[in-house]
């Protein structure tokens, strides 16, 4: 079974976002990169596709050189190999994002790999489109099935579930499938240190991929109006415990 | 005109669906266009008659016999009809995952870019929108094209308003031509969630956890307070990475949204990504050993402490006053 996965490297903001001073982008001077918590799902899974029934695992993302960064992290956790779209760093559109996955995947096809299950993050946590993976599966013509939280492989078909209303949503589709996955489907395993330096090892192949898209472009970026409070202090250690009583009681949640 | 996607589950409405329809009220009003709507599939048929106190002048009800449960592809065909024949100006859904998902589908099937959980608009060519990133972190200004214009609202942003459309509502029965492909993403089977305790996103009171609580059993007195005002726990990310809680307890953009009257976050720094999943909190008490902590900021009340320390001693104080 051949799985690909596709991720897209986003910085680690912490408790603020700040903008560049042209509003359109954020400044990451001090920040580190990561990938989706979604993502991170969505790499532990295609490793453990892989490891039960054997093929490859290939991880995939469109950015800028530096996004070889993500690359290794994931082949750190056991991914077997990787793809770089690479770009000079400017944002593409999902659009545009889109057609260049199914480029690499129909390039992928000609070299003679096969990709049995496309797993993508639910949506990317910085831009939050929601729709490369849809717009991936249909120009392939696969089902896809988003926002799954379990997946299981059953004789060249797969059960998928996500949260509905009111419970649990199954879904049954056959392969070669697209998926994209939602936090919680597993917990990602943590890279160890041998993993970490196979991954260094491991072929990543660069590509330049065409661009067309543009149809939705960000003007800039703006902070959320939000009340900043003062945080009334009711007092340090457990001494404070009759005041929130009290607070509780005025609140009439007690 | 402009449409919505009226979004239900088996003929039950997606309350959502209601702000969509006040914000494309809006639009459609600053146009000067009739706002319409789409209920897929016959056992949705009855919601028609409620949409016009929301200002649907027209309810286009498409008809079909597979169409008794959730299918994205074939809903986004549906929608893809619709446009053809009825040439609206824009489409919207919720911002929901099935509208998302819908839209994506109707977007890829029409070759044309869709704006996702947008929570303003101004009209014109290209359309300029007010879309959330990062869960509702950060705010995007973006230029939209196409012809139609789709795009999704963003969640709890719009507060419903009624707008009555005037004269009879018109209702117009559609036949879409639907495959087998259009029906091979769908329901086959749903499994009722289990657990009778009370959920994260409907409690009054979420106590919330984070990598401050150290372990597992750490929660133990989270568990206790939680229990004693009738709520329920929650936790941040740093938590569910470290498998001490299950992911469906995680708080904020990866996980849920909650909006209890009191948020108790014990433990807590207040990234972010954290945050962006307790806006909807009336109040919040902080329990953190660093009173320089970020969530302070975001907090009405705050105990400087250790939360080992503070927690059971509060349990304590509030069995006190219920034995009384
Ligand atoms: C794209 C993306 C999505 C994310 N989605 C989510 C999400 O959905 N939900 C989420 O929560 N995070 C999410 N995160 C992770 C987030 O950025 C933070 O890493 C995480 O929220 C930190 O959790 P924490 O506050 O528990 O841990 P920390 O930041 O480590 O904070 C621990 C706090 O506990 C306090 N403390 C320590 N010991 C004690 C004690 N004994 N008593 C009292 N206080 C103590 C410390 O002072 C500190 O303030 C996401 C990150 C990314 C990049």
């Amino acid at each position: 079974m051949n799985v690909l996965v596709c991720v897209k490297r986003v910085p680690s903001t912490g408790a603020k976002i700040v903008l560049t001073e042209n509003q359109r982008e954020i400044e990451t001077r001090y920040l580190g990169f990561t990938v989706s918590p979604h993502e991170e799902c969505a790499v532990e899974e295609a490793v453990r596709l892989v490891e039960a029934r054997g093929g490859a695992s290939v991880v995939l993302t469109l950015g800028p050189e530096v996004a070889v960064e993500q690359l290794r992290d994931s082949m750190a956790l056991g991914i077997d190999r990787a793809i770089l779209l690479e770009t000079d760093g400017s944002e593409w559109d999902s659009m545009a994002t889109a057609a260049a996955i199914v480029e690499a995947v129909r390039a992928q096809h000609d070299a003679g790999t096969d990709f049995d299950v496309l797993l993508f993050g639910n949506e990317a946590a910085d831009t939050g489109g929601y729709q490369a993976p849809i717009r991936v599966a249909h120009a392939l013509n696969l089902p896809c099935v988003s926002g799954i939280k379990s997946l299981e492989i059953k004789d060249g078909a797969a059960i998928a579930k996500r949260e509905g209303p009111g419970g649990w949503e199954v879904f049954e589709v056959s392969l070669p499938a697209v998926f994209t996955v939602k936090e919680g489907i597993n917990l990602p395993r943590y890279p160890s240190l041998p993993g970490r330096l196979k991954a260094k090892k491991k072929p990543v192949d660069r590509i330049e991929p065409q661009r067309n898209g543009g149809k939705l472009k960000m003007v800039k970026l703006m902070n959320p109006k939000e009340e900043v409070s003062q945080a009334d202090v009711l007092g340090e250690g457990p001494g404070a415990a009759p005041k929130i009583v009290e607070i509780l009681k005025e609140m009439g949640v007690v | 005109m402009i449409l919505g996607l009226i979004e239900h589950d088996r003929g039950m409405l997606n309350e959502m669906s209601l702000e969509m329809l006040t914000f494309g009220r809006d639009l459609a009003n600053r146009l000067n266009l009739p706002l319409e709507a789409v209920l897929i599939g016959e056992g949705a048929n009855a919601l028609a008659e409620g949409l016009q106190a929301y200002g649907v002048s027209k309810v286009h009800l498409v008809q079909h016999p597979r169409l008794d449960d959730y299918a994205p592809e074939a809903w986004a065909q549906s929608v893809v009809e619709l446009i053809e024949s009825e040439k609206p100006q824009a489409v919207m859904a919720s911002g929901t995952d099935r509208g998302n998902e819908v839209l994506a589908y109707v977007g890829a099937r029409t070759n044309l870019p869709m704006a996702a959980n947008c929570t303003e608009v101004e009209p014109g060519d290209p359309y300029t929108v007010t879309r959330v990133r990062w869960g509702g972190s950060l705010l995007e200004e973006a230029h939209l094209t196409g012809e139609p214009k789709l795009l999704t609202v963003a969640p709890f942003m719009i507060p419903v308003e009624e707008g009555e459309a005037a004269g009879e509502l018109v209702l117009n029965t559609v036949t879409p031509a639907l495959d087998d492909k259009d029906f091979r993403v769908r329901v086959v089977e749903r499994v009722k969630s289990t657990g009778d305790t009370v959920s994260l996103t409907d409690a009054r009171v979420v106590v919330g956890g984070g990598r401050g609580v150290g372990s597992s059993e750490g929660f133990e007195s989270l568990d206790e307070l939680a229990a004693l005002l009738e709520g329920a726990v929650g936790c941040s990310r740093a938590v569910t990475n470290q498998g001490w809680r299950p992911h469906a307890d995680q708080i904020g953009q990866t996980g849920a949204r909650i909006a209890p009257d009191l948020y108790i976050a014990c433990g807590i720094s207040g990234a972010i990504q954290h945050t962006v999943g307790c806006k909807g909190a009336k109040q919040i008490l902080v329990i953190n050993a660093d009173p320089e902590a970020p969530i302070l900021s975001k907090a009405g009340y705050a105990v400087i402490g250790d939360l080992h320390e503070v927690v059971p001693v509060l349990n304590a104080e509030i069995k006190k006053l219920k034995n009384q």
